[in-house]
């Protein structure tokens, strides 16, 4: 009978027996870093020169990066909207393609089934045992010459002075012109679907409003108003972004690998992420200008 | 047409038109949850036979505009007609585009606040404008009939009277005045007319055509090969229903018409396809591009009969034996006109749906996955529905226009 656990006696341990634990068990490991000549600070940190290609020089991986970002838009904020130049920078080496941009775009914006802001493309590049897996999120390039803004019959979507290409929702006549123009397929139309049609009961998670361009907009199957019938697409998530905080995918990012912020301040990240040589643009012969940025 | 036939024409009529009603109401309750187009595919079936409609109605008006503008004595006859003709398909054209709105009740702003950056805008206004040109010339052209109709009486002539808007009939030698005026003014409103068909239809093409992140679609041909499909369509439309209907009646008037209409259809048919195969061979001659890919799909893809069947066979090989085999003889030419019409519908599939099936990015066909999100399209019945309530109404409006305007010209004013 000796060799059975103690359960009741462990169920009892106290705050202070678990501090004595961890303290040993600290001790003991200090112990072995120092046997190997490591010192405990000198531990958490990753050598720069093994990650050296996963980082871009202007990342410090001592500053949260999120914090950084949020920082630069506050600075942004403050600055009247013409002033802002609202760049996405996305570091494909960084990518995971775990796709929590694509899902907390969607929880952000209450999307319905069909429309999406974000996907993220895969690729499978080379063959085995060469081979690899290629991640490109895929967020509203937000052009600097959208091809689909001339050709909206009613000037519902349009350029403002910050650069984003918003949708007025109450001006689309749904005739999906800007679909057909955008050479990225970054605009897909509200059918006014539910995830739960076809089910005895459309949940409530599927009614509730989202709150695009700053404004609330409520979904309800019997009604067919706004944005049902309208081309929709991702605004980097102005709503957040002008209440001070980060577009969504940005925030999720497991991988740290979407930055967002205001390019025409020099000191901001995104302007020194631009920068960099490993920069490109999808599509760059089409004259476009994205403001979306890959890191390849 | 034999008694029998009427009867199952009837039959076949009343079950499309119940079957289209049925389709709009669930498009107008229940809105696009049934049609198979989606994000990736955003134009489907409403669209191509909206550009199809308004092909076969730029086709008819042309017709009767040359012949008013170039005084075609030997055609004359057809000149109101086509203009009825035209005035019908155009109707059908802006039901079909109207259907495919996401926003039906927004069709307005396009006149309230229209961007005439907008190849669609400007396409709207120059329809709008062709719309009204079309009444005033159905109504210059009928004038004198309805306001002679007006005052023989009888139970329509309030009806008349109000489609004359006043206009009185002139009588004796103010009669023969009148016409002539008719025909001076027609001439006129042809001058006009022909441009601004030219540009809308042209325009229709040109919507496609300057999409530069659409290399099927972004190129030269597409405004002037718009322009010709809407020329044959609209002909041989013209061809058959001559041939079906006895708005031209005794076979020694109506042979040399339909004649020279089935020539003149089959030089267009002619040029239409060079067109074609310009535009199919140019962009792939050395087997690279980006267009290679696309027209390989339409003419080898999984839907290759709709390119092979319907366009080359049937709208094209067998309509020009029939023209070339048997010049004279009517039934040939009724049937050439009907296919050619027919199956136009056809190429204006094959124009908008293939331009719209592969990604602009590789890899976004699997990256989230949705029906509304594939790059592939077949219409779905309910859209078929929608078409099939447009074409019955169409038919409807046909037969009562045949049955009390007075389409048919007097023959006080052939020449």
């Amino acid at each position: 009978m000796t060799n059975v656990p103690d359960v009741q006696s462990k169920a009892k341990a106290t705050p202070e027996d678990r501090r004595a634990f961890f303290k040993s068990a600290l001790a003991k490991a200090s112990g072995l870093a120092a046997l190997f000549g490591m010192s405990a600070k000198a531990k958490a940190e990753i050598p720069r020169s093994e990650v050296k290609e996963f980082l871009d020089p202007a990342v410090d991986p001592q500053v949260n990066h999120l914090d950084r970002m949020l920082e630069d838009l506050e600075r942004a904020l403050k600055k009247p909207m013409e002033q802002r130049k609202w760049v996405m920078v996305i570091d494909l080496k960084k990518c995971t393609g775990c796709k929590a941009c694509t899902v907390s775009c969607c929880s952000e914006n209450n999307l319905p089934p069909g429309v999406v802001y974000r996907p993220v493309v895969e690729e499978e590049v080379g063959t085995f045992p060469d081979v690899r897996k290629k991640f490109t999120p895929r967020p509203c390039m937000h052009c600097e010459n959208p091809p689909c803004t001339p050709v909206c019959p009613v000037k519902a979507t349009y350029k403002r002075p910050d650069g984003i290409v918003a949708i007025d929702y109450d001006v689309c006549i749904g005739c999906r012109y800007c679909l057909s123009a955008c050479p990225y397929n970054a605009r897909t139309a509200d059918f006014g679907e539910f995830y739960n049609q076809d089910a005895p009961e459309i949940m409530d998670y599927e009614k509730r409003p989202n709150f695009e361009y700053g404004r609330e907009w409520k979904r309800d199957p019997k009604d067919h108003g706004s944005p049902i019938g309208n081309a929709r697409k991702c605004h980097f998530c102005l709503h957040r972004v002008e209440n001070g905080m980060l577009p969504a995918c940005a925030t999720t990012c497991l991988g740290g690998a979407t930055y967002f912020g205001d390019y025409n301040d020099p000191t901001s990240l995104v302007h020194q992420l631009v920068g960099s040589s490993r920069m490109m643009r999808l599509k760059e012969e089409l004259g476009t200008e994205p403001k979306v940025y890959y890191l390849v | 047409m034999s008694r029998g036939f009427k009867i199952v024409a009837f039959v076949v009529w009343l079950l499309l038109f119940a079957w289209g009603v049925s389709g709009v109401f669930q498009r107008l309750s229940g809105g696009r949850e049934l049609a198979n187009y989606g994000s990736y595919v955003p134009w489907g079936l409403w669209v191509s036979s909206y550009i199809y409609f308004i092909g076969l109605s730029a086709g008819a008006f042309l017709l009767s505009s040359m012949i008013n503008v170039f005084q075609v004595k030997s055609l004359k006859k057809l000149g109101r007609f086509s203009l009825f003709v035209a005035a019908i398909t155009l109707m059908m054209a802006l039901l079909s585009i109207w259907f495919d709105l996401g926003h039906m009740g927004r069709f307005y702003e396009v006149f309230t606040r229209p961007n005439f950056s907008s190849m669609m805008a400007w396409m709207v206004w120059l329809y709008t404008a062709y719309f009204i040109l079309i009444l005033v010339e159905l109504w210059v052209e009928m004038r004198i009939d309805l306001a002679k109709r007006a005052s023989e009486g009888g139970p329509l002539a309030g009806i008349y009277r109000l489609l004359a808007l006043g206009y009185k009939a002139p009588q004796g030698e103010e009669l023969q005045v009148a016409e002539a005026k008719n025909v001076a003014l027609m001439r006129k409103l042809g001058i006009l007319g022909i441009p601004l068909a030219i540009a809308f239809h042209g325009g229709v093409g040109a919507l496609f055509a300057t999409l530069s992140a659409r290399p099927y679609w972004h190129s030269s041909i597409y405004p002037i090969l718009f322009l010709t499909g809407a020329l044959v369509s609209g002909g041989a439309l013209m061809l058959a229903l001559v041939s079906a209907t006895d708005l031209l009646p005794g076979h020694e008037r109506r042979a040399p018409i339909m004649a020279l209409l089935a020539k003149i259809v089959l030089g267009l048919l002619a040029f239409d396809l060079i067109l074609e195969f310009a535009e199919f061979t140019i962009p792939m001659w050395y087997g690279v591009g980006p267009e290679r890919d696309l027209l390989m799909e339409v003419l080898t893809g999984r839907y290759w009969y709709v390119f092979w069947v319907f366009h080359i066979l049937l709208g094209s090989l067998i309509p020009i034996i029939l023209l070339l085999w048997k010049p004279a003889k009517e039934w040939a030419m009724g049937t050439a006109g009907g296919l050619i019409a027919l199956t136009f519908l056809a190429v204006r599939l094959n124009l908008v749906i293939p331009g719209q099936v592969t990604p602009q990015l590789k890899g976004l066909e699997s990256a989230y996955v949705d029906s509304r999100l594939r790059f592939e399209y077949v219409p779905s019945l309910f859209e078929w529905s929608v078409v099939a309530f447009i074409v019955t109404l169409a038919f409807a409006l046909f037969f009562l226009g045949k049955k009390y305007l007075p389409l048919r010209v007097p023959d006080t004013e052939a020449v």
